[in-house]
């Protein structure tokens, strides 16, 4: 198992932690406006469409599309450099929501713009798991 | 209908210190020291100014800056105020004392910015103040780098409208053609396409030589109504225009990768200045990394969206060109200490339009435009400096 321990851990709060509860049981929640519909991330105590209070946690399909991508080359810290080369996506979600992530399971080379990717989570600790993105349907792809 | 600011504060001082690699100074000295000089360069002692403005500095932090420096200076201002918004923080700011000088708040402002990017961290405070810019339970968990961030704008843009790592290189190069110029540059080798290209990769399609300097240096400018500015023995340089404009903090929650709000705060400074992007005689814009500049000057109209790699490739942004960009070099080639960073964008846009600018002088520049942003695009100031109020 990799050693994540010195990898930039999210600090949980009141307004987060039932995203990161999700992400513990390996569920992508996102909010959803109960008056209009939108789904919005990252979580806020208003819906940013309509400004709505009404805003309820749903589970995410966990699928979308690559926005934008970068290959890391020079990691930030210690803790990352062994995956260099790492990619760093913007992941639009088929609900709508942008997320960043990593694409991995991948060779980086052949990440593209628009590719479909789904979430996989990757366990740092018992508390925290990280959603990660790679290409959809790998298993028969491989 | 709201009264105008336009033309009514001028820049009456202007310097920069020594800048590149310093480390025989602290950051509060180079923040004095620009001071002094921009003062001197003004004319006046230090009992004549009565606003104050600074950003901190993390090599040597002080919890409330600008009344640090205040006392450092013995200065005891009526306006003390210390900013920080990444890379804009300059511009940002810049507007807020035209304001408090047009509304007799004070009468003469010092903005005066330093830091030792380069000399006083170590290499882990810097990369460790690189992982503070992204959101910390959203965005920094993933190992993002600032030149990362930055690189998703990059790819998209050559997604998008077909751009190429070689027109983001010709940025670098024009940057490091003027920085040849300028014996105050920190990098003044001439570098070709080639060289940006085979220079290491940090986060693809950024090379080493797209991204900006890390610097030490401290710059520094005195404002004044423009009244007032008669009475300095400088040549004052006018703001005829200024806007700001905000789309996000984190890049993950930008509405448009490609676009930025640099399309607003260019529209709010050039419907003031009452000109366009045509009457500019040179840009000096925010180029943190070269994708920054390119859509900069798609968004402040100096060519059509999506044709900023050919504007580029053409050479109408080097000096003899129809747009002489950052003709100081930059931040990728003069020097970038952070957030002072916009700083020498706006001394060198004094220099231009005093007709000062030596060997790298813009023949006959008479408007000029200067842009910073701060955050990842996200936050966008824009002036106008005039050598003229007409």
């Amino acid at each position: 198992m990799i050693d994540h321990s010195g990898k930039n851990f999210p600090n949980i709060n009141v307004e987060t932690e039932p995203y990161w509860q999700g992400c513990r049981n390996h569920e992508l929640l996102i909010q959803q406006c109960s008056d209009c519909g939108r789904h919005q991330f990252y979580p806020r105590i208003i819906c940013t469409d309509c400004s709505s209070k009404n805003v309820k946690w749903v589970r995410a399909s966990g699928k979308g599309k690559v926005l934008s991508y970068t290959i890391v080359h020079r990691a930030i810290s210690k803790a990352y450099k062994s995956e260099v080369p790492y990619v760093i996506a913007l992941i639009d979600l088929d609900e709508g929501p942008t997320m960043m992530s990593n694409v991995i399971q991948y060779d980086p080379q052949n990440v593209k713009v628009g590719m479909r990717v789904e979430v996989v989570f990757e366990d740092w600790s018992e508390k925290i798991s990280i959603p990660k993105f790679r290409p959809e349907n790998l298993d028969q792809n491989e | 209908m709201k009264p105008s600011l336009r033309g009514k504060v001028a820049i009456v001082g202007a310097a920069d210190t020594e800048v590149g690699v310093v480390p025989h100074m602290t950051s509060t000295q180079m923040c004095a020291e620009a001071a002094l000089r921009a003062m001197a360069d003004a004319g006046i002692s230090k009992d004549q100014i009565d606003g104050l403005i600074t950003c901190n500095s993390r090599a040597e932090s002080y919890k409330y800056h600008a009344e640090a420096m205040a006392e450092y200076l013995q200065i005891f201002p009526s306006y003390c105020i210390n900013v920080a918004t990444g890379g804009g923080t300059t511009f940002s700011i810049l507007h807020h004392a035209i304001t408090a000088i047009a509304t007799g708040v004070c009468n003469t402002v010092l903005i005066t910015m330093a830091e030792s990017l380069r000399s006083g961290l170590s290499k882990e405070q810097t990369m460790s103040g690189q992982a503070a810019v992204g959101h910390s339970q959203f965005e920094v968990p993933y190992g993002p780098t600032v030149p990362s961030l930055y690189a998703l704008i990059g790819r998209a843009h050559m997604e998008k409208y077909g751009t190429t790592p070689e027109q983001f290189a010709a940025i670098a190069v024009a940057c490091r053609k003027h920085a040849s110029l300028n014996p105050n540059a920190q990098m003044r080798d001439l570098i070709t396409v080639e060289d940006v290209l085979n220079s290491r990769m940090i986060a693809d399609p950024l090379h080493l030589l797209d991204c900006s300097l890390i610097s030490d240096g401290g710059s520094a400018v005195i404002l004044t109504s423009a009244e007032r500015a008669r009475e300095f023995s400088s040549k004052p340089v006018y703001i005829l225009g200024f806007g700001e404009a905000h789309s996000h903090e984190h890049i993950s929650q930008a509405r448009n990768l490609t676009t930025s709000a640099a399309v607003e705060s260019g529209k709010r400074a050039y419907e003031m200045a009452g000109l366009g992007p045509r009457d500019m005689g040179f840009a000096q814009l925010y180029d943190c990394f070269t994708p920054t500049a390119l859509i900069e000057l798609e968004d402040l109209g100096f060519c059509k969206k999506g044709e900023g790699g050919a504007f580029v490739e053409s050479g109408s942004i080097e000096l003899g060109g129809s747009l002489p960009m950052n003709t100081h070099g930059g931040l990728l080639s003069h020097c970038h200490p952070g957030n002072p960073g916009s700083m020498f964008l706006l001394t060198e846009a004094v220099s231009q339009l005093r007709h000062q600018a030596g060997e790298r002088q813009v023949s006959g520049a008479q408007a000029g435009l200067v842009h910073g942003q701060g955050g990842i695009m996200s936050s966008h100031t824009t002036l106008i400096l005039g050598k003229e109020i007409n």
